[in-house]
């Protein structure tokens, strides 16, 4: 009896949670299909939320631009939600409750979102409109933004990586150009150094390694090495092209000259002022460093009166014609799994990633690169100079983001994690420490 | 010859027990709907979570698709194939088996320190109780500060003699990191202490009196009247101790994040400097909330569950060889 009734309720019990569990995952209904509407004709109102990472100064912006959007089609209203990261993204999408459209703010995880159909593929949407995306974007920003031919989101501008160098240190050391290849940045590099007597560093050059110069992880992104992540079976190739272990026996060799604990006792006093005008660049600390376009507008809201100039990043000596090739990422933009105002989020999305006047009221502000041709265009930052550098490597066909992968951001951290051991000295074989790194990258595809 | 019957049928023999069943199926359903709160928050709030995480453990789940089952892959490549998981659990262990008995003896000598001022002492134990009241994120960004490469403490070092170039870098140098954090977590030492406090002067006055008679000194007293008094919160202290260390995050969460110091250029600044507050929550937070690696953050979430069950169970079950409860019912 005990074994019937018990044995029933067991089956029940297990029946329920089965349903329960399988019903409370992965949530978040079917992509909408694309609808097309005629918006200066008489709509319903709608009101599109528009979720995002931006928040404080940068949101008010992304909410200027939305209010435009709103004087133009007063039927639309559009409403930017901050501080809004990918994990909050993806709950909200599994839950089935998501946002009109999606932002976030870096394309690692692109792949995830297109590979499982958590963001819509934007392809019916762009012909609907009769759109050709290469005729709007420029290659590098096409580059993070789909994954095997699934088009999933859109650039909304997008932040190009060069070298800045304090010229005033330069001109001092006898040099009147930047570095163009590797060689020539060790050179410089040492040459710019300044010790104390103790030994330990004033200004450094040029400081390589991971974790002790504010932006100088994108260097391991591999783009001005041309080293690539997958081949196109999708196996991490970090151990079998060449170009990684020149890159990394080059850093090594640079970290070794000045010391690792030399590097950290340098750093330290910095690490917290990358924002603020304690800057290790600002204060004359260092005197050539990788960095983002947008570093020019922090400088100049900072006041600073350091006398800098900006370059493409140098590329290894044997590669010399790569030159001006930049590692390319920012923003990108989609629509949800389960939105339910497909027409209305394409017209928020069109906006916030064609409108000329839309970016480039962004770019202005936020002093980023604008990511169309046309907005390229027409905008008064290329003027500057320093910034017309970081314009023209975005430009650069060869520049783009690193290959992007299902496993999101897991594979640049493991692979961090490895640079790191290696800058550190705690590598004693690096072919077999890159063989176990791919190995554990490729591992990444069988767990989580 | 139906009446019949039913004049035979002894009424009292069927409705008394009805009467009976229903009485004490209502007290059942009373029980119930009294418990009901409890039960429902107890079945939505732990044990379907519970027994998802179990489910999801032996999937690979990102959230956003369906869970696809993998067995025991998860729990195969966290032993064998992730050396991140083994540098977490090296650092938790470094909680639970430095900083947390430091914090219980720390805690116990502060009050027993403050049970010796004859006068003034209820300041003085609110001056050590007071940065318990301090939130854990604000203590976190406050030591940020306070141990910065150039803060006050490096300053006063400096001005002590200290070399500039040997001056400790706290939570910028990996070999400092951890131990920064034991100097934060003895600073916010009040609740543990104030258990401590009130077991200590809770301890009869008289068996004091009794060993002094004997000629006992003050530590005789500590070791063989104090101690075994106190054991009890001892033992508490510990396991409460030993379950926290085990789930330690917040404080390194707050740290890894909020400087830059010794970043990796990993995409995530958790852990840093150079992995050294990589602890096993913020791991399998990483695991979870970063990578998406959902059924892999479960699957560590069992794992902990499963190694703090038997931690505290050797905790209690070794208990009885050193806890002593004067005789109170255990």
């Amino acid at each position: 009896m005990w074994g019937t009734n018990n044995g029933r309720r067991a089956l029940i019990a297990a029946a329920v949670l089965t349903v329960g569990l399988t019903a409370c995952t992965a949530g978040g209904g079917t992509a909408s299909s694309p609808t097309t509407l005629n918006p200066t004709a008489s709509q319903p109102p709608t009101t599109i939320n528009v979720w995002g990472a931006f928040q404080g100064r940068e949101a008010k912006i992304v909410q200027a631009s939305l209010d435009a959007l709103h004087v133009k089609y007063p039927w639309l209203t559009a409403t930017y939600v901050p501080s809004k990261t990918d994990a909050d993204i993806a709950k909200a999408i599994a839950s089935g409750t998501p946002p009109d459209v999606v932002m976030v703010q870096s394309p690692d995880n692109v792949a995830k979102f297109c590979s499982t159909g958590a963001w819509q593929d934007l392809t019916p949407y762009l012909s609907a409109a009769k759109l050709d995306k290469t005729k709007i974007f420029p290659p590098a920003a096409l580059s993070y933004t789909s994954y095997q031919d699934d088009q999933c989101s859109l650039p909304v501008l997008t932040d190009a990586f060069g070298l800045y160098y304090n010229k005033d240190l330069l001109a001092r050391a006898g040099y009147t150009s930047p570095p163009k290849t590797y060689s020539e940045l060790s050179a410089m590099a040492k040459k710019l150094t300044q010790r104390s007597s103790d030994g330990t560093i004033d200004v450094a050059g040029f400081v390589p390694t991971l974790g002790k110069m504010y932006e100088i992880n994108n260097l391991y992104y591999g783009k001005w090495s041309d080293a690539a992540w997958y081949d196109s079976a999708g196996k991490s190739v970090v151990n079998t092209d060449p170009n990684w272990k020149s890159l990394l026996e080059w850093d090594k060799s640079l970290t070794d000259w000045y010391g690792y604990d030399n590097l950290t006792r340098w750093y330290a006093p910095f690490a917290d002022n990358e924002w603020d005008a304690g800057n290790a660049f600002e204060q004359g600390k260092v005197a050539m460093m990788m960095d983002g376009e947008w570093r020019t507008a922090f400088f100049a809201a900072d006041g600073s009166n350091v006398n800098y100039g900006t370059a493409p990043f140098p590329v290894p000596d044997n590669m010399k014609s790569r030159y001006g090739v930049g590692m390319i990422g920012g923003t990108v933009a989609g629509i949800p799994r389960g939105a339910k105002n497909g027409a209305a989020s394409w017209l928020v999305l069109q906006d916030l990633t064609m409108n000329t006047k839309t970016l480039n009221a962004l770019a202005d502000d936020l002093k980023n690169v604008p990511s169309t041709y046309a907005a390229l265009k027409a905008t008064t930052l290329g003027q500057d100079p320093k910034f017309k550098v970081f314009m023209d490597i975005f430009q650069n066909p060869n520049s783009g983001f690193k290959q992007l992968s299902p496993q999101g951001q897991a594979d640049v951290d493991l692979f961090a994690q490895f640079i790191a051991q290696w800058q550190q000295g705690k590598v004693s074989d690096l072919q077999q420490g890159l063989d176990d790194v791919a190995q554990q990258i490729d591992d990444l595809q069988n767990v989580g | 010859m139906t009446q019949v019957v039913a004049a035979d049928r002894p009424p009292a023999v069927t409705s008394r027990p009805r009467r009976g069943r229903s009485l004490r199926a209502r007290k059942r359903w009373t029980v119930l709907l009294f418990l009901s709160p409890w039960i429902i928050g107890f079945v939505v709030f732990i044990l379907y979570p519970m027994v998802s995480s179990l489910y999801f453990s032996f999937t690979k789940y990102d959230l956003l698709g369906q869970p696809q089952w993998v067995g025991l892959a998860n729990y195969q490549a966290m032993f064998t194939r992730d050396s991140m998981f083994w540098i977490s659990v090296r650092n938790t262990f470094w909680v639970v088996l430095i900083m947390v008995p430091i914090d219980v003896v720390f805690g116990m000598g502060v009050a027993w320190i403050l049970t010796r001022p004859r006068r003034g002492s209820s300041v003085y134990r609110t001056i050590y109780y007071l940065p318990a009241m301090v939130p854990t994120v604000a203590a976190a960004l406050g030591f940020l500060f306070v141990l910065s490469p150039d803060g006050p403490v490096n300053s006063i070092l400096a001005h002590l003699g200290v070399p500039a170039n040997k001056v400790p870098l706290w939570f910028a140098d990996p070999t400092w990191a951890k131990p920064s954090l034991l100097l934060l977590s003895m600073w916010a030492i009040g609740n543990t202490m104030i258990i401590f406090l009130a077991a200590m002067l809770d301890v009869p006055t008289h068996l004091y009196e009794a060993a002094e008679i004997e000629g006992a000194g003050g530590w005789a007293k500590f070791r063989h009247i104090t101690l075994p008094t106190i054991s009890p919160v001892i033992f508490f202290s510990l396991v409460i101790g030993v379950i926290y260390g085990f789930q330690y995050f917040t404080e390194a969460y707050v740290v890894s994040t909020s400087s830059a110091a010794g970043e990796q250029g990993a995409s995530s600044a958790l852990g840093n400097p150079e992995n050294s507050l990589m602890f096993y929550g913020t791991w399998l937070y990483q695991q979870g909330f970063s990578y998406f690696h959902m059924g892999y953050a479960s699957a560590m979430a069992w794992v902990l569950f499963l190694v703090i069950m038997v931690c505290t169970f050797v905790l209690v079950r070794t208990s009885g060889r050193w806890v002593h409860y004067g005789g109170a019912i255990r």
